[in-house]
């Protein structure tokens, strides 16, 4: 039997100046499900959802709200008529309570009693199983516990549809989980609920339906237990895909680097690093594996001269002529002037990878905007350059004077990651190199990985997803608490080897490292 | 909240968009527009306040400013004295170093010139002079602007607070070098400084006393032009204001360039004093800078730190203070009066970015309220 229709959309279009949001897109959702958005970087899913959320306001086309067709004109519109959105970025107050925060903006009538507020928090805490105490102040909570307070926030006003922007993105796996189940208690209560996601394993395990979009028009929808992961893939992208991640096996394999006794300690003389001890070879791709603010940040920053370290600590370089550079201590500046190619594509692309408010042409002598004795920058060679990266990796940006904050996640990370390659390192860092990127986009990473690879650069990969580093890495270094727990073959590790050794246990060695 | 049955049903009457871009033509025709406004505003609250004709009212702010040759020429000179801080404020604040501390620096730019002025004026050669005035201002003006630098690279104190109160120790220096200085005894003010012999004055360029101001705050603008868009040290500015971290992974040294870029800042500060006292008042008092510090933030703000179009809105600035003072004294309103028209069309400028930010949409005329459920 079908579910009863939340929300209908029909023939919705949205236009943000020349750019396509959303073209005449069709989409149900019905109470009692849960349903996923499914579609790349850039194919319209937020956008749309924001209209349903009184963010945006469409162009065209009608939205009905449990069959009649309504105009949902501000977020407040949209919570009366019980739609709550639980965005990727949270809006909550730090110093406030739980309660206080959940109290924010109401209007109900009569007395204000913030008691009364947090007797009712956690009731609803108790009907679907969270886990927050409502007394307790926002900066005390950790990411998951966040996004939590933010979904009481919308049940609290009333909502019986909710809507959710990659909720996972910012979770550990067993928060992930904790979460599902939160959301099928939430199904089981009868109220529509909407996920945005990448991750095609939790579409599979979650929804009930997947709809996909692509390219700001919408696909199709299916039932999600006649869908696998290679189907879904095949309707973002509109073509054949393959998933699996080559190997290849490199000829060359050279030492490049050599890491010894790195330690890194704090203000408050924790060790973030702790007498780390590796080596990275030209032509492979050593994957490190870890639980995130294991030291994997340090540790990348210790080798391109962004963190100092410990007395005793040493990073070796071994070029290509023969002989030995010591790297530690050295600013970017002199590690580059010393001739080490090394491409660092790090974590916060926009608050450290590129200036956000600059286009991708001047993005691009970032790290080489001092080449040369002229006073003045070089103006004709970074256009060129920013030309030949937008048409290679297809970044899409109305030009390449655009501020590189306007692109979307995807083409912010192409640009990152072109104009590290360009670089022709010798070394090659990446940290989460395809967080929040979509599986077209992470597969040409992955390729443009490999090819660095294959052209005898040392690679170093800081993933999370276990699958990836598995299927991707020669080796695997797994850090745990700022110490190595061992470094494994990528070819025969196991995921529950690694993910033992994630949690400080060697099996391997046996016992704790 | 049980506001179930509040039914929306008419889409908004007025909606506001982003624009994704606007050609340069038609952003300069919203700020025309919206000054054309402001003027029309500003002639409907005249007639309603003092029953006076705007255009007369206009046409005196007009006089006033631009009447004369001796007027347009004031104007002139108060306009390169603004649009000179505003150049030195636009290096720190496109580095979001809040120099909020330009009046003390153009302050004891001003005392080192008139110290020039009065120890040196007739002992050494002109082109000696002038070249110690030159860098006994910027010097002492870098110097002012860098202590708090130096704190702010060292021990990220905060540079708003720090340059703000470094104004306040220029005025008590200024206040003991006015009573050092004193002339005649007894008058509590230094003077005109060499009178007779224009030692350590300005020459007339072309018989025209004001023209070597302009020289060289126009050359100082296309330069600072230049400086922040062309040089490398303007590119690792734009890098360090947007993100010091980004900073670090370029390879730049954050310190470096705070210290360097607030030494040229306060630097230009301080010649602005040097201009003040040797190019224009020929005297020194706590009054030299006269709030020019402060305003000259306006105007770095509302051009963006694009020294080009800081000529454009000292200009207007100065322009409506003199035809102010003007309608002040010819109508016999006071101040007040003419700095409410200020406002309005500051107001109006203002305003006329967001038009040129956002796009508005009107309820479509023919759609219907209300359609069958599909």
């Amino acid at each position: 039997m079908e579910k009863a229709s939340a929300i209908q959309l029909r023939a919705i279009t949205k236009t943000f100046g020349s750019v396509v949001a959303n073209r005449d897109v069709n989409l149900d959702i019905r109470y009692g499900e849960i349903l996923s958005l499914l579609g790349e970087n850039g194919s319209g899913k937020t956008t749309l959802m924001n209209m349903i959320a009184g963010i945006y306001y469409p162009d065209s086309g009608q939205i009905f709200v449990n069959g009649e067709e309504v105009a949902i004109r501000s977020p407040k519109d949209a919570l009366n008529l019980k739609i709550g959105m639980i965005h990727q970025h949270f809006k909550l107050v730090d110093v406030f309570t739980a309660a206080e925060n959940v109290a924010l903006g109401l209007d109900e009538k009569g007395k204000f009693d913030i008691r009364t507020v947090a007797q009712k928090v956690r009731e609803i805490c108790q009907k679907y199983g969270f886990d927050i105490d409502p007394d307790q102040k926002v900066y005390n909570m950790t990411v998951s516990q966040k996004q939590t307070l933010e979904i009481i926030k919308v049940l609290y006003r009333g909502a019986d549809i909710l809507i959710l922007d990659e909720p996972t993105a910012v979770l550990t796996l067993v928060e992930a989980g904790k979460l599902f189940r939160v959301l099928r208690n939430m199904r089981a209560d009868g109220k529509a609920i909407v996920i945005i996601t990448h991750k095609l394993n939790e579409v599979l395990d979650i929804s009930d339906r997947v709809s996909i979009l692509r390219h700001g028009e919408y696909i199709g929808t299916v039932e999600t237990r006649d869908a696998t992961e290679l189907s879904l893939t095949e309707m973002m992208v509109g073509k054949k895909v393959s998933l699996n991640i080559d190997r290849p096996r490199a000829e060359k394999i050279e030492k490049k680097l050599s890491v010894e006794h790195l330690t890194v300690t704090d203000r408050n003389g924790i060790k973030l690093l702790d007498d780390v001890n590796f080596e990275a070879f030209g032509g492979e791709i050593l994957g490190i594996a870890g639980i995130s603010g294991c030291g994997q940040k340090q540790l990348l920053e210790a080798i391109a001269g962004l963190q100092l370290a410990d007395e005793g600590s040493s990073i070796m370089f071994f070029p290509e002529d023969g002989g030995e550079k010591q790297l530690l201590g050295k600013t970017p500046r002199q590690i580059r002037e010393f001739g080490v190619a090394l491409s660092f594509v790090p974590e916060d692309r926009l608050g450290m990878g590129l200036v956000g408010s600059m286009g991708m042409a001047e993005n691009m002598m970032l790290k080489d905007y001092d080449r040369g004795h002229s006073f003045f920058t070089e103006r004709k060679r970074p256009r060129q350059l920013a030309e030949q990266i937008k048409a290679e990796l297809e970044v899409v940006t109305p030009g390449i004077q655009t501020p590189v904050r306007r692109l979307s996640g995807g083409n912010v990370q192409k640009v990152l990651v072109g104009r590290e390659i360009a670089a022709h390192p010798t070394v090659l860092m990446t940290a989460y190199a395809v967080r929040g990127l979509d599986i077209n986009t992470s597969y040409t990473i992955y390729h443009l990985l490999n090819e660095q690879k294959m052209k005898g650069v040392a690679v170093i990969f800081v993933g999370e997803d276990l699958d990836v580093l598995l299927e991707l890495s020669d080796r695997i270094l797994v850090l745990c608490g700022g110490k190595i727990t061992g470094i494994v073959d990528g070819r025969s590790a196991t995921k529950e080897q690694v993910g033992m050794m994630m949690t400080g246990q060697n099996p391997v060695l046996g016992g704790n490292a | 909240m049980s506001t179930q049955s509040v039914h929306v049903e008419r889409e908004p009457l007025v909606r506001m968009v982003k624009r994704d871009g606007i050609s340069n033509q038609k952003a300069w025709l919203i700020r025309g527009i919206s000054l054309g406004s402001a003027l029309v505003v500003c002639a409907l609250l005249i007639f309603m306040l003092t029953k006076l004709n705007p255009l007369k009212v206009y046409s005196s702010m007009f006089e006033g400013a631009l009447g004369t040759p001796r007027r347009t020429w004031v104007t002139l000179r108060d306009t390169m004295m603004l649009l000179c801080i505003s150049i030195g404020l636009a290096p720190a604040f496109k580095m979001r170093f809040w120099n909020i501390g330009a009046e003390g620096q153009v302050l004891i730019g001003g005392v080192a010139t008139a110290a020039c002025m009065i120890y040196l004026g007739g002992k050494v050669p002109t082109p000696v002079l002038f070249l110690v005035m030159v860098l006994a201002s910027t010097l002492s003006g870098a110097v002012w602007g860098l202590v708090p630098a130096i704190f702010k690279a060292k021990w990220n104190t905060n540079e708003t607070l720090f340059t703000l109160m470094m104004n306040y120790v220029a005025i008590q220096i200024t206040s003991y070098c006015v009573a050092l200085w004193e002339n005649p005894f007894g008058s509590n003010s230094v003077g005109i400084i060499h009178p007779n012999t224009e030692w350590g004055w300005f020459p007339k360029i072309f018989g025209q006393q004001y023209l070597l101001n302009v020289i060289i705050v126009m050359g100082l603008t296309v330069a600072m032009y230049v400086y922040l868009k062309y040089t490398k040290h303007g590119y690792e500015i734009s890098v360090v204001g947007e993100s010091e971290n980004t900073a670090r992974y370029a390879g730049i040294s954050v310190r470096k360039v705070i210290l360097r870029t607030m030494a040229i800042s306060s630097g230009i500060c301080g010649l602005a004093g040097f201009i003040a006292v040797s190019g224009a008042s020929h005297t020194i008092s706590v009054n030299t800078a006269d709030g020019r510090g402060f305003t000259a933030i306006i105007v770095a703000w509302l051009s963006k730190f694009n020294a080009v179009v800081m000529v454009l809105f000292s200009f207007l600035l100065v322009f409506l203070d003199k035809g102010a003072v003007e309608i002040a004294s010819k109508y016999g309103l006071n101040e007040y009066a003419s700095e409410i028209i200020e406002g309005i069309i500051l107001f109006f400028i203002l305003g006329s970015e967001f038009f040129i930010n956002y796009r508005l949409i009107f309820r479509h005329a023919g759609k219907k309220d209300k359609k069958e459920v599909a």
